[in-house]
């Protein structure tokens, strides 16, 4: 349903996205989606308001290295799927380290998507949580 | 050598109308960089509308933003209608495009009030207050709320407006020119605000291209990008142009508000002209599967909608990446290498809307 | 320098742009979304508009007494219920619940 999308992996991740950005494409956006057993990362660019995506599958537990080197604008967001998902952000330029949006009293990783557990405890989380 | 200092602005400052903190890195009275800290007003909406059914979600998203909350309904209804293929009749989408204007005149109506008071305006930042209610007048007889519109529904608008009421907008509009007419010069000729608004922030077109921004911030460094140009709703049938202005700097971010503001009386006007007369929604029994990506022009800018649905009456994943997201970035490039006095006009002049933010 | 001293001297001419409230309270528009009210002698207790609420304001219950509670802390006043309604028992009150 998404048009332009084009699956990449975490190894080409840096190489496709730097050869965006001299096209004349502006980065809109990252999105973070819990599939059950991996994360899928989309990488939204737009030129002539005209979307262009990358779908990264990202196994869980595994780190997703930043590309905030290249675009200092996915620095905020990048910290963002950091809190709530808690995929480990590797190479940001700036790193909060968990508490972006979150604070240290605050459920951690809301967002991941655990069959029967709605949300994780703050401070003690569910064993059914437990990243693979 | 020059001793650098951390100051904290925020989260709660005399200018900011709501909690962001930036960690001032100052060298004397310059600025040499920002770090922001968010997190003071983080609901986890995106978490709740997982937990909610999708026709629940449409008033449950319209409180992501106190500003500009029927834009965001309308965002997520275009995006669930494409996903089911529904089409709204064709004065569901008239009246969306007038109720998306009267929220952009009142948000910018706001944006500029702060602003004035930011540098110590408050004559101004009352008169533009006094004629942004008139507007807000507006949009509770024809919705019967003020704010939170919850008009927009998926398949089109819950709420019909009558002819006289339709009238009475037109009314309003003609006092609310006549009172912007005579309050923009202020705002954009005096000398005093011009002292401190001109050559203030300066976003470089480059730098502006590079950091993602978006809306006014975007405009006013001279990228002419409106998704109203896109023709959602009804915009395609009417004459919409982006404003743009070249000089990047707080002065020109604030004419193209002024700008915008006009341009939306245009918009309702032709509107209210062209609205055709017919049902207001379509009725639908399928339930969302897929995944969209739906957009639309804020106030503030560009607000991207990423939905997912499977099948049930719940989403599987509902993302928003609100226009202030998107302008974090660029704001912290106006803040290097500015005086520290300046630095609450420069993070107001982007009309932040932290709520919208954090979500 | 002085763009705005006409609007002084205007405003200090004119009328008050505010009203005395809560001496002076402004009718409210028709069809202004006030407070949620019931009309009881309607009402099934189908407990539609408790599964629909999208703020969780409504309780129903049948069993033991048929009751219909409504939390005015809760409700959003979207008005989603009187438009789900079957009987049609709900409407929008335009009075605000503080003008009482």
């Amino acid at each position: 349903m998404i048009n332009n999308v084009e699956n990449i992996t975490v190894d080409n991740l840096l190489d496709k996205v730097a050869s965006k950005m001299p096209l004349g494409f502006r980065f809109v956006t990252m999105t973070c989606v819990d599939c059950g057993e991996h994360f899928d990362i989309l990488y939204h660019f737009d030129k002539n308001y005209e979307l262009s995506n990358f779908r990264l599958s990202l196994k869980k537990g595994e780190s997703l290295p930043s590309i905030s080197g290249l675009i200092f604008a996915a620095l905020v967001v990048e910290n963002e799927i950091q809190d709530l998902f808690g995929v480990k952000v590797t190479g940001l330029v700036l790193d909060y380290e968990g508490r972006f949006l979150l604070t240290e009293t605050a459920p951690e990783r809301p967002l991941c998507r655990v069959p029967g557990v709605m949300m994780v405890e703050a401070g003690k989380p569910a064993e059914a949580a437990e990243v693979k | 050598m020059a001793k650098n200092t951390i100051i904290p602005f925020g989260p709660q400052h005399p200018v900011l109308p709501e909690p962001i903190q930036l960690r001032l890195v100052l060298d004397e009275e310059r600025v040499v960089s920002a770090i922001p800290v968010v997190g003071y007003v983080h609901r986890g909406l995106e978490k709740l509308a997982e937990q909610k059914d999708f026709l629940q979600d449409t008033y449950l998203i319209e409180r992501i933003c106190g500003i500009c909350s029927f834009i965001h309904s309308l965002t997520y209804s275009m995006g669930i209608e494409s996903m089911m293929g529904l089409t709204p009749p064709p004065r569901a989408q008239y009246l969306r495009v007038i109720w998306s204007e009267l929220h952009r005149m009142h948000s910018h109506l706001l944006a500029t009030g702060l602003l004035a008071d930011s540098f110590g305006f408050e004559n101004l930042f009352m008169q533009l207050w006094r004629t942004r209610e008139h507007i807000m007048d507006a949009m509770e007889a024809t919705t019967g709320a003020r704010v939170l519109l919850g008009t927009c529904c998926i398949g089109g608008v819950r709420k019909d407006v009558s002819e006289e009421l339709l009238k009475s907008v037109l009314q309003t509009l003609v006092t609310v020119e006549k009172e912007l007419d005579e309050h923009m010069p202020v705002l954009l000729n005096d000398y005093s605000v011009k002292q401190r608004l001109c050559g203030v922030g300066i976003l470089d077109k480059q730098v502006a291209y590079e950091r993602g921004a978006v809306g006014p911030t975007a405009r006013a460094s001279g990228i002419a990008m409106d998704l109203r140009t896109q023709g959602y709703a009804a915009y395609g049938e009417l004459d919409v142009e982006p404003m743009v202005e070249t000089d990047g700097d707080c002065y020109a971010r604030t004419k193209v508000r002024v700008r915008e503001l006009y341009q939306s009386l245009n918009i309702i006007r032709q509107a209210i002209g062209k609205i055709p007369s017919g049902s207001i929604n379509v009725p639908f029994k399928t339930k969302p599967d897929g995944e969209v990506i739906s957009r639309a022009e804020q106030p503030r800018g560009e607000v991207l909608y990423y939905l997912k649905g499977n099948g049930t009456d719940m989403l599987e994943r509902l993302r928003v990446r609100t226009p202030t997201f998107a302008n974090i970035p660029p704001v912290l490039a106006m803040l290097a290498g500015c005086e520290l006095a300046d630095v609450g006009v420069i993070v107001i002049s982007i009309d932040p809307c932290i709520s919208c933010t954090e979500r | 320098m002085f763009t705005i001293i006409g609007n002084v001297f205007k405003n200090l001419r004119s009328k008050y742009a505010t009203r005395l409230y809560p001496y002076e309270v402004r009718t409210p528009f028709a069809g202004a979304r006030g407070k949620l009210e019931i009309d009881p002698d309607i009402c099934i207790y189908c407990g539609i508009c408790a599964k629909r609420c999208p703020a969780n304001a409504i309780a129903v219950t049948r069993k033991p007494d048929k009751t219909w509670t409504l939390d005015p802390y809760r409700c959003i006043v979207c008005s989603y219920c009187v438009e789900v309604c079957p009987k049609k028992c709900l409407h929008m009150n335009p009075k605000h619940r503080s003008q009482e």
